[in-house]
């Protein structure tokens, strides 16, 4: 078996036992990066002086024998993390000159555990787009077919991940950002609870919506990882006092008697026949591990596409608005006054995503239009938040499709946003009431294209998640097909 | 609600982004398809909802007042597009 389709625990266990050293370990996913990576464009930086570092420094404290599980084991950052003296981008020209003067607490938290920093990874600009266009570094690929796109916006890391250029990476989801492109790259994609994992130093699109995870080839490699990226971090004030449980911990529960809802509204006549189809496959392999199946309503999904193209862009307009070219990123060219280096400098930094929902949030929230848009869409968050919350009520996790379609041609939609954004209608509900949901690779299309399925859970319930995503691997092949399929493509 | 020209132009002043007629001619339509879509949201009955700023309904928490130092002032002066002397330029603000 070669190094780079090895799982985590696998890895930890070769490192302990003297098999190969992180170093070699490190070297071996450098240079596949090296060899492969033109295809995909999933690297933004890559960082071998770094990795090679901290492989050493990891291979030190193997010798000692007090080593950690993820102790050696190399990991992607999404380019949106702050990684100190690492450039750091968000996919946007407005960064491409930002070096970071500390790192994001998740980072430092992986950094601390013995995780060996690979890169930064390609994303859409500031995490806005769901296919990986909109970066300023050029479009990544998907590792299953190159026309295709990977989904977005953590589309680079996902695509690394699925591609073998990284065993595990760092990732945000804001509307979807985790679970989409996991899903389009046959991966396991988790957004935790909000708040769960540290946004310091994650470079803010919507605040009260962003949220770090993972993405990973197995549920278990997942839970290895974000266990050690979540807690409580004084530095974001936002970040729950209360602690999620660790994950790992639950990975041997059995499903016998768990309940699982499908809200219908999910599931309409217009749904993708091969996910239909994955569905339903998905939902006969839970029966038969024990979970029970039953209807629920969630009637305000219907509203949550539009809820959130009023919040996710009115939060973005504010936010923003701090990437002025005075104090760091870009700035023009000879300007005439401070005036014009704020307009030219944002109007030739930013790209026409990120314009788009600036112009569009600043006028949600501008006077006359307030109430209208912003304070209606929180009213609605709030009816929705409820309907999700009262959902939950005799069933322990929602089910349902994580994308309404595969994988589609890059350029496909391109030039029609509002197309784009419903593709997010499954993934957005999780955001706007704050509660964890994973994507797990659940099947494919003919093609060969993956296919996600997405778990809910209510608030804390990352453990759950992980587990009936793990329960599923260890019934299924998925997964490991996933791996077999590019390594096809590859050879 | 849709958007004119004047209004675009208006919002774009707000948000300190220059548009081209180009770029105005190419963003409206994008951006007024995007306003109809949101403007669903009229349909549906709030009276009396409290609007959610915070998806697990905390407070802001507070904390200690306490002097800290950071020694950071060459890394945060490098990421800077012009400095002298320690100190941010930017262009001539009052003559």
């Amino acid at each position: 078996m070669s190094m780079h389709t090895l799982s985590i625990s696998q890895m930890a266990k070769g490192l302990r036992e003297g098999e190969f050293t992180s170093e070699a370990l490190t070297r071996h996913y450098l240079a596949r990066i090296e060899e492969l990576d033109d295809e995909y464009n999933s690297y933004i930086t890559v960082t071998p002086e770094i990795a090679i570092e901290q492989a050493k420094a990891a291979d030190e404290l193997i010798a000692t024998g007090n080593a950690g599980v993820l102790t050696g084991i190399p990991i992607a950052h999404k380019d949106i993390f702050c990684t100190k003296g690492v450039r750091t981008s968000a996919g946007s020209k407005m960064l491409d000159n930002f070096i970071s003067p500390y790192d994001a607490t998740a980072v430092s938290k992986l950094a601390q555990s013995g995780m060996v920093m690979l890169g930064k990874t390609n994303m859409d600009e500031f995490a806005m787009g769901s296919t990986n266009e909109s970066s300023f570094y050029g479009a990544t690929t998907n590792p299953f077919n190159t026309d295709m796109i990977p989904g977005g916006s953590s589309g680079g890391s996902a695509a690394a991940v699925a591609a073998l250029l990284a065993p595990v990476a760092t990732a945000t989801d804001t509307g979807g950002s985790i679970r989409q492109p996991a899903s389009h790259c046959g991966l396991t994609g988790i957004k935790p609870t909000y708040g769960a994992v540290s946004r310091f130093g994650m470079i803010a699109f919507a605040s009260s919506l962003d949220q770090g995870g993972v993405v990973a080839r197995t549920a278990e490699d997942a839970a290895l990882v974000l266990d050690a990226m979540m807690g409580h971090d004084p530095l974001d004030s936002t970040s729950n006092p209360t602690a999620s449980p660790a994950t790992t911990a639950s990975l041997g529960d059995s499903l016998q008697g768990k309940t699982i809802g499908v809200p219908t509204q999910f599931l309409s006549d217009n749904l993708d026949a091969d996910v239909k189809r994955v569905f339903d496959e998905t939902r006969a392999t839970l029966e038969s591990l024990g979970a029970q199946f039953k209807e629920t309503d969630l009637a305000a999904a219907e509203q949550a596409v539009a809820t959130y193209y009023v919040i996710a862009p009115a939060e973005a307009s504010a936010n923003l608005s701090r990437y002025d070219g005075v104090k760091f990123g870009y700035r023009c060219k000879d300007p005439q006054d401070l005036q014009d280096l704020y307009l030219r400098s944002r109007s030739e930094g930013f790209g026409d995503e990120v314009k788009r929902r600036i112009l569009v949030g600043t006028y949600a929230l501008s006077a006359g239009y307030y109430d209208a848009y912003y304070r209606k869409a929180q009213q609605v968050r709030a009816l929705l938040t409820q309907q999700i919350l009262a959902a939950f009520e005799g069933v322990d996790m929602i089910m349902g499709p994580t994308a309404p379609t595969p994988a589609y041609e890059l350029g496909d939609k391109v030039n029609d946003p509002v197309a784009t954004y419903l593709e997010d209608m499954f993934t957005i509900p999780a955001n706007l009431s704050g509660i964890p949901a994973i994507s797990f690779a659940a099947g494919f299309t003919e093609s060969g294209l993956p296919i996600g399925m997405q778990l809910m859970a209510p608030h804390y319930g990352e453990a759950a998640l992980l587990n009936a995503a793990h329960q599923f691997q260890l019934a299924t092949n998925f997964h490991v097909q996933a791996v077999e399929k590019v390594l096809e493509v590859q050879a | 609600m849709a958007l004119d020209h004047e209004t675009l132009q208006k919002v774009a002043r707000l948000a300190q982004l220059g548009l081209s007629n180009d770029d105005a001619d190419r963003l409206n339509s994008d951006l007024n398809n995007i306003l109809s879509m949101i403007d669903s949201l009229q349909t549906i009955d709030t009276d009396g909802i409290q609007p959610m700023a915070h998806p697990l309904g905390f407070n802001q928490p507070l904390r200690d007042d306490v002097v800290t130092h950071q020694d950071n002032r060459e890394q945060l002066l490098a990421n800077a597009p012009a400095t002298e002397d320690g100190h941010i330029l930017v262009p001539k603000v009052i003559d």
